[in-house]
């Protein structure tokens, strides 16, 4: 999946729990639960809504790697190919 | 003949607006059924009834604003027939809403995706359309679940038509704000409250929870917050005094934890539904129950014994990075437990130092009812029930 694709299909599922984050807003290498004021079940959710549109696997234990949307790109980007 | 009345849906409510009824004169209904949609200053609640009967007349139309308390509709009971029950005067509308102006359109001609999500604006949705003198209240939402976007303000600016539709209505952040400062200021008032606080360890728990979590796909896994609320809720079996209401001067022990949630919402203030009977269910069903209720609290479709119910509160402000909380009881509850964030840090325990995940445990209790003495000892129950998680 290209880039932006992806990144696309990020802000997409991050605004069905925050429907007021705009893109341009977010900064890819700062924490984005502090951005976007996400707590642990919207966090849980946000990943849910990624695991059921991209097919992918997240295991608990990979949660403390994916911090920044920096981090959730390349970690989905790895996990796609 | 049964009166249904208008609940209080929380110590903050003292009126509420009929946006909608879900029954009509000669339907039947039984317990737990939704009747009727009240607009209140924190939601729109579907209002349950909890008496048996036929509907036969309903006395206030959608839009009206009216108090706690007042007569909305009546029922006839069994052997009761339409001939034999007299009939009721109308209610006089609350004196607000007389003498407010109505810019609204009726609610039942409102597109029905505007009530069901009528929470779920966009800060930037909300000020654009003040700005375009939209009625945010009436547009449909197009986004998800009916949450209204900027296009959608963009949309019904383009086609409003109407000059009525300009006139401002009350701001609902406002509303709520007002609502929170009277609760909490009554709280504040007449509730002589005391705070305790004790560190918990945590690492049985999150070792727990993080292998529970392994074996689970990811939309069965478990949050902390639930194996929280039911260490609560088990610890208050032995601490009645701390589950109940204080009212008419006494306090009335409640038979079930009924665990009021604080959910913070996107647009600003909080809300604190009530899971049910939380002690006796299980860690799956919770974390089934919390995430509905949060859902549909940050939607604004809440049932009127979710917001009336809760015996005890909970709030996790662990989660915007405090370390401990200190919190406000809800009236007429008469304690209130706070969850700080869970962090690492030294610990000693059975003489060695270890580093493990602690979490600041807080009690605000009403000394009308507890003491300090009973409040620790509640706390320590906490304490230990976390550190036995595979109980729960």
């Amino acid at each position: 999946m290209e880039e932006q694709e992806l990144r696309a299909v990020v802000i997409a599922t991050l605004k069905t729990i925050a429907p007021e984050v705009e893109d341009g807003d977010l900064r890819a290498d700062r924490p984005l639960r502090n951005q976007v004021d996400l707590d642990s079940m919207d966090w849980l959710n946000f990943l849910i809504g990624l695991h059921e549109k991209l097919k992918v696997e997240i295991p608990e234990a990979d949660y403390a790697k994916l911090v920044t949307l920096g981090d959730v790109l390349d970690y989905l980007q790895k996990k796609l190919k | 003949m049964i009166e249904f009345k208008l609940p209080s849906l929380g110590a903050d409510m003292d009126e509420g607006k009929l946006l909608e009824w879900k029954v009509s004169p000669g339907d039947t209904v039984k317990k737990g059924q939704v009747v009727a949609i009240v607009d209140t200053s924190k939601a729109a609640v579907d209002v349950e009834i909890w008496s048996e009967g036929t509907v036969f007349e309903l006395l206030v139309q959608p839009d009206e604003t009216i108090p706690v308390g007042t007569v909305m509709a009546t029922l006839l009971e069994a052997g009761e027939t339409p001939e034999t029950a007299k009939r009721t005067p109308r209610a006089a509308p609350a004196p607000k809403a007389a003498a407010a102006p109505s810019p609204a359109p009726a609610a039942a001609a409102r597109p029905a995706a505007a009530i069901a999500g009528r929470r779920r604006i966009s800060p930037a949705a909300r000020k654009h359309a003040e700005e375009l003198g939209v009625d945010i209240d009436s547009v449909a939402g197009t986004g998800p679940e009916g949450a209204v976007t900027l296009a959608d303000v963009e949309q019904a600016a383009a086609t409003k038509v109407s000059p009525a539709r300009a006139v401002p209505v009350p701001d609902k952040a406002a509303e709520m704000r007002k609502a929170i400062a009277a609760a909490m200021s009554r709280s504040k008032r007449e509730i002589p409250h005391y705070y305790l606080s004790e560190p918990v360890p945590m690492r049985r728990a999150t070792d727990w929870l993080a292998q529970a979590n392994e074996s689970r796909p990811i939309t069965a896994r478990l949050l902390m917050a639930v194996l929280q609320l039911k260490a609560v809720a088990l610890a208050l079996r032995k601490f009645p005094e701390m589950n109940g209401f204080f009212r008419d001067g006494a306090f009335q022990p409640a038979s079930a934890a009924h665990i009021g949630v604080a959910i913070s919402l996107r647009q600003g203030g909080l809300i604190a539904p009530a899971i049910h009977d939380v002690g006796n269910k299980s860690l799956e069903q919770l974390m089934l129950d919390l995430t509905d209720l949060v859902k549909r609290a940050r939607a604004g479709s809440l049932r009127s014994s979710e917001m009336s119910d809760p015996t005890l509160t909970v709030t996790n402000l662990g989660e915007q990075g405090v370390a401990a909380v200190y919190g406000v009881i809800y009236p007429p509850q008469v304690a209130l437990v706070g969850f700080g964030r869970i962090v690492e840090q030294p610990w000693v325990e059975n003489g060695t130092l270890t580093v493990t995940p602690v979490v600041t445990a807080s009690l605000a209790a009403d000394h009308r009812v507890s003491d300090g003495h009973r409040g620790g000892l509640f706390l320590a129950e906490l304490r230990e029930m976390l550190q036995q998680p595979e109980t729960l």
